[in-house]
């Protein structure tokens, strides 16, 4: 009989001056969504049952970035995107561009199980939906007051910060006369200040009683981001993946996560160089990111769990069937 | 250390007796693109411009499965998608749900080029491409009798299909797993320059008679289009099964992280994919070719600067 191992996160990238109320209501979030994914293992459901039923939770959180409380695109709305790989086969599903659908990962669950393709978007994802019966709600449900007044800054800073990828020329400066809206430009994720946007996506990866992993991953996405903008989330390599050596979840700066199709290289050098979990995580997060800041949460078959990142902090929590169980937010 | 330069049409059931009113002009248009590619490495240009030229006109084409020619939605609708990456950068573009936009992978490109994202699809993405002025045409200009035809089979079949299919016997099933079910769509290339730079760009319309709003491998990075340091690599065959197989991004791990060969490492991930599934087309930096397939055919072509270059479709 294996050993069951949970891992679950709610982002990587957090401001470091997170209030400490804050950081408390995150870790407590952490722990409630780490217990449920325990019991459900102690109660011999499938991996990909437990991983789906923990995003599930974290979802219709508004605490973090996905479900409730999803960040807001350009327009002010909420476009959802989710991704589930079950290891055994490497089964799969993920949606984007969801704008009713209340939890996100399940409807990948419902495209992976009950549908001929891997992969829905837009419109046809949303009309899937309804086929489904999934339940949905008014884009109003998803809104927090929080993320409008963050969608603002957001909009302030980028008229700032317009590209990342170009120094602006003084750019000490500009923080200087920014003042506390760009509190410390060089702590920023996706471009924007990590005062006012960070990741927060929610993730959660599990290796069952039977030895066998899945990878679930759910986000709103980049605040601030045009329409139609889909990020690692949802793709699978990328942001999620899960084969019968280990299962793995990733947060942080898109673009990088993509670039370096993270997911997938863990389980890769593991495969083709014999790394264990952890090697093979540590390898990934120092060799593959470049420039990028990430973070990813992986098990192993052998009923092993291992967190990385590179990033300021990531909102995490672990345990294992020997009775480990611990939640984090910083190194 | 020359340039190389390959290109695909699609892999899939292409059967040995294809007339040659079919095969003719995609013969011919494969020989074009070879040739348009070879002169624009001739011509010292970048591999990222070679791949996008060369896929351009793959789409303009309207005998492969993408931009024009695109297949058919259920909806009788065409939603395109595309992708390319960038071996020496690792920046990459990808977009779908196109309706009107002539080329996906110049819109590809602008995405990688003009915005911090990587990947816009649908309403936003259509949006994006007036901004930036690309062209659009009414979605007719996409769509060909033969597509219309091909949807009305896999509807009175009731099955959804990849491309190119041979008239079959009538089978009820929802998923594409039937023998004769064409695996063909989707039309890439890859190309590496003297210098051993890497690009690699894939477009397709997608699977016919596909649910609205279905995404398959050719946008997902790792999975129908990667290039790095090492390797280029475009796939091409039944998208579901590139994904979960992540092809273009095990090509290169494997000669990474196992030390194989290009050809070692092609022909191992495409035989680790299901028969009938799936076929891609992959160079290195140091100018190898390989353009390996587990279906019945692939529309291909290949040159190396040393001289030998390729057509073939079985």
């Amino acid at each position: 009989m294996a050993k069951w191992a949970i891992a679950i996160h709610g982002g990587a990238g957090v401001d470091p001056n997170l209030p400490e109320q804050r950081q408390e209501e995150a870790k407590r979030l952490l722990s409630r969504c780490l217990q449920i994914g325990v019991d459900t293992l102690k109660a011999r459901q499938s991996a990909v049952d437990v991983v789906e039923l923990v995003v599930r939770e974290l979802e219709s959180d508004p605490m973090f970035n996905s479900g409730r409380g999803s960040a807001l695109t350009a327009k002010g709305t909420v476009e959802m995107e989710a991704s589930i790989m079950d290891g055994r086969q490497r089964r799969c599903g993920a949606v984007s561009g969801l704008t009713t659908v209340k939890n996100p990962v399940s409807l990948a669950r419902l495209v992976m199980d009950r549908s001929p393709h891997s992969y829905l978007a837009f419109a046809g994802a949303e009309e899937f939906a309804r086929e489904q019966g999934v339940e949905t709600v008014d884009n109003s449900y998803f809104i927090t007051e929080e993320n409008i007044g963050m969608l603002k800054l957001a909009k302030e800073a980028n008229t700032i910060l317009f590209d990342y990828r170009i120094p602006l020329p003084g750019a000490d400066t500009c923080s200087a006369s920014v003042g506390s809206l760009v509190p410390d430009t060089s702590l920023q994720m996706n471009g924007l200040p990590i005062s006012i946007y960070s990741p927060e996506t929610v993730g959660c990866v599990v290796v069952d009683s039977t030895g066998n992993c899945a990878a679930a991953t759910s986000t709103g996405g980049l605040m601030n981001k045009k329409s139609g903008r889909i990020g690692d989330s949802p793709l699978i390599g990328s942001g999620t993946y899960a084969c019968d050596l280990c299962a793995i979840s990733c947060t942080g700066e898109g673009e990088a996560i993509i670039r370096s199709t993270l997911a997938r290289d863990v389980a890769a050098v593991m495969e083709y160089k014999g790394l264990n979990l952890q090697e093979a995580v540590d390898f990934v997060v120092k060799e593959r990111l470049d420039e990028g800041q990430a973070g990813l949460i992986a098990v192993s078959r052998n009923g092993e769990v291992a967190c990385k990142f590179n990033s300021n902090g990531m909102f995490r929590g672990c345990a294992t069937e020997d009775g480990y169980m611990e939640v984090g937010i910083w190194e | 250390m020359g340039w190389a330069i390959a290109l695909h049409g699609g892999a899939g059931d292409i059967p040995v007796d294809l007339p040659t009113d079919k095969r003719a002009p995609r013969e011919a248009t494969l020989r074009r693109c070879l040739d348009l590619g070879v002169a624009a490495l001739k011509a010292g240009r970048s591999p990222l411009d070679v791949v996008e030229l060369v896929a351009r006109e793959l789409e303009n084409c309207p005998y492969f499965n993408a931009g024009r020619g695109s297949v058919l939605t259920t909806n009788g609708t065409v939603e395109m998608e595309a992708s390319i990456m960038d071996g020496t950068s690792k920046g990459c573009g990808c977009v779908s749900g196109l309706t009107t936009v002539v080329n996906p992978i110049s819109l590809a490109r602008v995405v990688m080029e003009k915005t911090p994202h990587i990947y816009l699809a649908f309403d936003g993405a259509e949006a994006f491409a007036r901004e930036q002025g690309l062209e659009t045409r009414d979605q007719s200009y996409f769509i060909t009798e033969q597509n219309i035809e091909r949807l009305k089979q896999a509807k009175e079949a009731n099955r959804v299909q990849i491309d190119y299919t041979q008239p079959q016997p009538i089978k009820e099933q929802a998923i594409p797993r039937s023998e004769g079910d064409s695996q063909i769509g989707t039309v890439g290339c890859v190309a590496v320059d003297r210098n051993g730079n890497l690009a690699s760009a894939t477009s397709t319309g997608g699977l016919v008679n596909k649910m609205v709003g279905r995404i398959g491998d050719t946008p997902v990075i790792g999975a129908g289009t990667y290039a790095n340091t090492i390797c280029a690599v475009s796939a091409t065959g039944k998208g579901e099964s590139i994904i979960r197989n992540t092809i273009a991004r095990d090509v290169a791990a494997l000669m990474e992280y196992k030390g194989l060969s290009l050809k070692d490492a092609a022909n191992q991930v495409i035989a680790n994919a299901p028969k009938g599934t799936v076929g891609l087309v992959a160079v290195t930096d140091k100018g190898d070719v390989a353009m390996p397939f587990n279906t019945t055919g692939m529309f291909r072509a290949c040159a190396v600067e040393d001289g030998h270059s390729e057509i073939a479709i079985w």
